[in-house]
This record gives structure tokens, C-alpha cells and sequence, in this order.
């Protein structure tokens, strides 16, 4: 149980980075499916940038600067030039892999084991504490991602700017006559996301992998944005959102070790399919930004 | 002090059909840099990229044969697109369709191809059918959007399709997670003689056809189209927009998963996991590019299966890493949606 708890944490963590970052993006009005493509790339950044300086910190900053500018031209294309976001986001997505494979072979070549790093330990804390000690045994990363759920709804719901955010996602001509420059806050709230995006996909190669994989988000960026939904675009509840994902994964894994002869990839599966499902019983009273998926043009 | 902003103004007429051949230009320009990173020579790669293709009927062919999917997935995203329905399950529906495809045309042993055929078609067709349903069934009953329900979807296939080639549908005698073969009369034939290029490119030009003519010429493509431009206004002139969409939703599943079909019965002749490498995705790149009109797709789909040839022969000729070819497709996209948008506009000085 108390394993499980843990392995909760942990399968959760790039989720609550994800999620976060798409809740900031959704909140001002846009909707980023270039998430899933941004948390490759920050994954493949912040590997890369581990293996060639040694330093997992600065792997982490390459990974959310790398993830600000994906933010930038996502903004670029979306706030500026007002393009549909469905195919921008996407194109964002396609465009992030696409990088992220091809800078790949360029600095690592076609290995026969694949390249790695030495991760992120998880810091003892309360060590000697009967069942807080286990639980609290995480990556680093882990506790920021914790951190910044209170943050992100400080920043939203108690300062001028997460006034301003709201405002442009849900009302932007208003926002314009009361003297918000709607195109810059949608702008800065786009690259903090993106910055989000890239730690939650780094965490993954600096904390759980100490590698990089073409496959390593396998749709965790689409999960992030079921999660917004069922959220119901409030930050804390962003959390249970996060744990029922990462509960059901670390269960699954439980019930793979005890022997039940089921395929295993039944149970791989299953955290999508109660994602769906989730997402289907909260639809019913979400409510949606007024603005999302409105480009906004100053006449 | 002057400002400049810009202004709404429609594009003269000439302009249009300029903007896809500008927006190649751009790409190219901006992929420079990702050339220069390997220093390899920009002007030796877009050789490889763009003319080699056309040196030697063997690429020729190859490009087609590259196409063919396109059309397919092309061609669903942009039926769905054009009714307001945000498909982005291509991906999902075409390996449906294979695993149908692949289902099927084992068990088609000693019939001839004047049965197998069809029945790999319907069956495929189906499969793509079946996986599009629970998204298109969420949004028109509960309003669900089916932008993050189709993407789900595209995830939860990967872990079916390792399932059974991991499992049930192992072949014994391969090394490799992989189906058995299935029935030589469940083969599309080959269009020509010892090539690739199979029955499917017909399959994808005859859908093409068909969909432009419902689009433009049946009482249902009108439904669909208002529905997509103003789903309030299409309830208003009474037609019943949740029946459209959900009608349209299915059609389109069904059309990517001809596209795994032609996949299985005329490429690989067996289920493998890599089996789409991205052309559902792909076919969002190729709809877009094609404006979501019918033509525009067949053209792009061409387009885009030559820069998959090219950045295989480039990848041969000068060692440059083949995802280039992703990189060029995604900004071709990403500059193709802002040339359209700007066109649009004028630059304006002001003040």
C-alpha cells in the first residue's frame, strides 16, 4: 500500500507539470496540443543536455527553456496569426517529434543500447518515519510539482496577472477595454506552459529513466489534456486528476507482479480508458473557458 | 511616431494558388538550418529531396506508393474536418482497420481473390468504423469533445496491437512480433510489375472522387458543410446536425482504416506494431495542406510522398538522419497555416 502510494507520486509528477502548463494555456484561451510534442522535446533536451555537461540541473532549465520557445511560436501562430488551434497545436506536436528524433541521430548516431545518464536520486526525507519516510522517498522533482500546484492557484486566483489570464480566456474584447494587451498575456501564459511541458517530459529521462526512447511520452501529453477537463480548469483539483491516472498505472503494475493471468497490456491500457471515462462523467458540468478556441483580433 | 499593424484585406485572386509553392519556398529556408547543423550541403540535399525522387522510375513508384495511404488519411481528416468534426484519430482508426485486415485475410485461406478482396475492403473499412464510434458517440450524445477522446483512442490501439502480436496472433515462425502472413488471394495486386505500387492507390483515388462528389454534389455534403461552418445555423435551417456529424465521424474512421487495409494487403502482408509510423498524423499535414478540399488533398498526399522518398534518398546519399523528412513535413505545415492567414492581411503604417 504504502509502495503503491509512492509509485502514485511519482507516475503522477509529469502529469501535475503537464497538466498545469495545458491549464495555464486553456486559461487564457488557447488550446495546446502541442503539449505532447513539447514533452518530448524537453524530454530529449533535458537528457541531452545532462549527457554532454553532467549536471541534471541544467538539463532541467534546457528542458523548460526549450519548452518556453515551443510555447513562443505556438503563441506566434496562434495568438498573432490567429491560425485554427487544433492544427497549429498539432503541427507543434509533429514538429517538436520530429526535431527531437532527427537532433537524436544527429548527436547520438543509431546506438545498440541506447545512451544514458546517471538520473536524479530520490532524497531521503523523514527516512526513519515508519510510513511517511517510504512515501516521501522521491525524485526532486516530484516535490516541486507538488509545490507548484498552490502556486499555479495563487498566481491565477489572488495576483493582477492571473486576474488578467482569466479575463483573456474568458472574455478578451472586455479584457482589451479595460487596458489588458490580450496578445501579451496570451503570449506569456503560452510560454510558461510550455515551460511546464518540458520539465514534466524531462522528468522522465532525468528522474524514472536515465534514457531517452522514441516512445517515452506514449500520449502522457493527451492524458494532460483530459486531465484540464476533468480538473475542471482549477489547479487543485488538477491533483486528484493526476493521482487517479498515476494510481491506476502504479496498480496496474501491482496487479502485473501478482500473477493474475490477465495480458499485461490490458492493464497498460486501462489508465486511458478511465481517463475516457473520467472525462466523460465530468464533461457534464465542465465549464469550458468562454474564449478557447477563439483567436482573438484587435479591430 | 508611426506603428505599423496589420489590416484586413483579402488576397487578390492571383495570389492563392501562389501561396502553397511560397510556403514550400519558406520551408526550405527555414530547414536550412537543420542542414547546416550536419553540415551537409543545402543545395546537394534538396537535390536528393526534391529531384532525385524523379530520376529513376523506381522512386517515381516509391513515391506513389508512399502517397497511397496519404490519400486515405488525408481524405478522412478532411471529410470529418469539413463537417466541424475534429478527427484526430486517423491514427487509431487505420491500424483498426489493419487489425481487421490482417484478422481477415488469414482467415480467407482458399478463397479467391474475387471473394477475399471485398471482404478485406468491408472488413477494413468496418474496423475503422468500430474505432471511430465511442469518440463520435461521446460528442454527439454527451458532448464530449472528440479532439482528446480520438487522441486517447490512438494511444489505447498501441497496447491491442502489442497485445495480440504478442500474444494470440504471434507468428511462430518469426523472430519478430509479427501476425502470420495472410492468404495470397487476400494480396492487393500490384499495379506494376515487380513494385510495390498496389490496388490500394485505386482504392485511395476512387475515395477521393467519391468524397468530393458528396461533399460538393449531395444533399448530405450540403448538410455537412453548413454543419461545419455554423452548427446553430444548420439546426435552424433543420437539419440535424448530431445525425451528420455522427454519420460523417464514421465515414472518416472507416476511410483511414482502408488506408491500414492497403497497409496490410499490400505492403507488409502481416500486423507489425510500426505498421503506421504516423500517417494518421500525417494526414492532418496533408488535409491542411490541401485546403480540406478533395483535389487539394490527392495533390498534397503527392507532395508529401515525395518528401518521405526524398528524405530517404537523402538519407542514403549523404547520411543525413531521415527524420528530416518530419521536420520539413511539420513546418511546411506550421508555414503553410500562417501564409494563409496572412495573405490575408496588409501591412499598414499608421499614425
Amino acid at each position: 500500500m504504502i509502495g503503491l502510494i509512492a509509485a502514485t507520486l511519482r507516475v503522477a509528477t509529469p502529469l501535475i507539470f503537464g497538466t498545469l502548463g495545458e491549464l495555464f494555456s486553456e486559461r487564457a484561451g488557447i488550446l495546446n496540443l502541442g503539449i505532447e510534442g513539447i514533452m518530448l522535446l524537453g524530454a530529449f533536451v533535458g537528457f541531452a543536455t545532462t549527457y554532454s555537461t553532467g549536471s541534471l540541473w541544467l538539463g532541467v532549465l534546457a528542458a523548460c527553456i526549450v519548452g518556453i520557445m515551443a510555447g513562443l511560436l505556438m503563441a506566434i501562430m496562434t495568438v498573432y496569426f490567429g491560425v485554427n488551434q487544433h492544427v497549429s497545436g498539432l503541427g507543434i506536436t509533429l514538429f517538436c517529434t520530429g526535431l527531437a528524433y532527427y537532433a537524436f541521430r544527429v548527436i547520438f548516431g543509431t546506438p545498440a543500447n541506447p545512451p544514458q545518464i546517471q538520473p536524479f536520486m530520490q532524497t531521503e526525507f523523514l527516512a526513519d518515519v515508519n510510513i511517511l519516510g517510504p512515501i516521501l522517498r522521491q525524485y526532486p522533482l516530484t516535490y516541486y510539482a507538488m509545490l507548484l500546484v498552490p502556486v499555479v492557484w495563487w498566481v491565477l486566483y489572488r495576483t493582477n496577472f492571473g486576474l488578467n489570464i482569466r479575463a483573456v480566456g474568458e472574455n478578451p474584447e472586455a479584457a482589451d477595454a479595460a487596458g489588458i494587451n490580450v496578445y501579451r498575456v496570451r503570449t506569456i501564459s503560452l510560454m510558461i506552459a510550455g515551460g511546464f511541458m518540458g520539465v514534466g517530459g524531462a522528468f522522465l529521462t532525468l528522474s524514472t529513466l536515465g534514457f531517452f526512447t522514441f516512445d517515452i511520452i506514449a500520449g502522457r501529453g493527451w492524458v494532460c489534456i483530459a486531465l484540464v477537463i476533468f480538473a475542471n480548469w482549477n489547479p487543485i483539483r488538477v491533483l486528484w486528476g493526476a493521482f487517479i491516472f498515476g494510481g491506476v498505472s502504479a496498480l496496474q503494475l501491482r496487479l502485473q507482479l501478482t500473477g493474475i493471468n490477465l495480458p499485461y497490456e490490458l492493464f497498460l491500457a486501462l489508465p486511458y480508458v478511465v481517463t475516457i471515462i473520467a472525462l466523460t462523467i465530468a464533461n457534464r458540468n465542465a465549464a469550458y473557458p468562454a474564449a478557447l478556441l477563439k483567436p482573438y483580433k484587435r479591430e | 511616431m508611426s506603428k505599423l499593424r496589420l489590416e484586413k484585406a483579402p488576397a487578390p485572386a492571383w495570389v492563392r494558388p501562389v501561396i502553397p509553392l511560397l510556403a514550400i519556398l519558406v520551408t526550405f529556408l527555414i530547414t536550412l538550418i537543420f542542414i547546416a547543423w550536419v553540415q551537409a550541403n543545402p543545395l546537394h540535399t534538396y537535390y536528393y529531396f526534391l529531384v532525385a525522387p524523379f530520376t529513376s522510375t523506381v522512386t517515381m513508384i516509391e513515391l506513389l506508393v508512399k502517397a497511397t495511404p496519404l490519400f486515405l488519411t488525408g481524405a478522412a481528416v478532411a471529410f470529418a474536418f469539413r463537417a466541424g468534426y475534429y478527427n484526430i484519430g486517423a491514427e487509431g482508426q487505420l491500424m483498426a482497420g489493419a487489425i481487421i485486415g490482417s484478422w481477415v485475410g488469414v482467415m480467407l485461406e482458399g478463397f479467391s481473390s474475387w471473394i477475399a478482396l471485398p471482404i478485406m475492403i468491408v472488413g477494413g473499412f468496418l474496423g475503422g468504423v468500430a474505432w471511430a464510434l465511442i469518440p463520435a458517440l461521446l460528442r454527439v450524445r454527451l458532448k464530449v469533445d472528440e479532439v482528446v477522446t480520438t487522441l486517447l483512442m490512438n494511444s489505447i490501439i498501441v497496447f491491442l496491437v502489442s497485445y495480440l502480436l504478442n500474444g494470440p496472433w504471434r507468428d511462430p515462425v518469426s523472430m519478430w512480433p509479427q501476425s502470420p502472413d495472410i492468404a495470397k488471394s487476400a494480396m492487393f495486386f500490384t499495379l506494376i510489375p515487380q513494385s510495390r505500387l498496389h490496388f490500394g492507390f485505386i482504392i485511395g483515388i476512387v475515395v477521393i472522387l467519391t468524397i468530393w462528389f458528396v461533399i460538393s454534389r449531395t444533399a448530405f455534403g450540403l448538410k455537412m458543410r453548413a454543419a461545419g461552418s455554423s452548427a446553430e445555423g444548420a439546426r435552424f435551417a433543420g437539419v440535424n446536425v448530431e445525425r451528420t456529424i455522427l454519420v460523417t465521424a464514421l465515414v472518416s474512421g472507416g476511410i483511414a482504416g482502408l488506408a491500414g487495409v492497403g497497409e496490410v494487403a499490400g505492403i507488409h502482408f502481416h500486423l507489425i506494431q510500426g505498421l503506421s509510423s504516423n500517417l494518421g498524423y500525417t494526414g492532418i499535414i496533408v488535409a491542411t495542406l490541401g485546403a480540406l478540399n478533395p483535389f487539394g488533398v490527392g495533390i498534397a498526399a503527392l507532395f508529401i510522398g515525395l518528401i518521405d522518398t526524398g528524405s530517404l534518398t537523402v538519407s542514403r546519399a549523404m547520411g543525413v538522419p531521415v527524420y528530416l523528412g518530419q521536420v520539413v513535413q511539420a513546418t511546411l505545415l506550421l508555414v503553410t497555416l500562417s501564409m494563409f492567414v496572412l495573405t490575408n492581411y496588409r501591412l499598414k503604417r499608421e499614425g
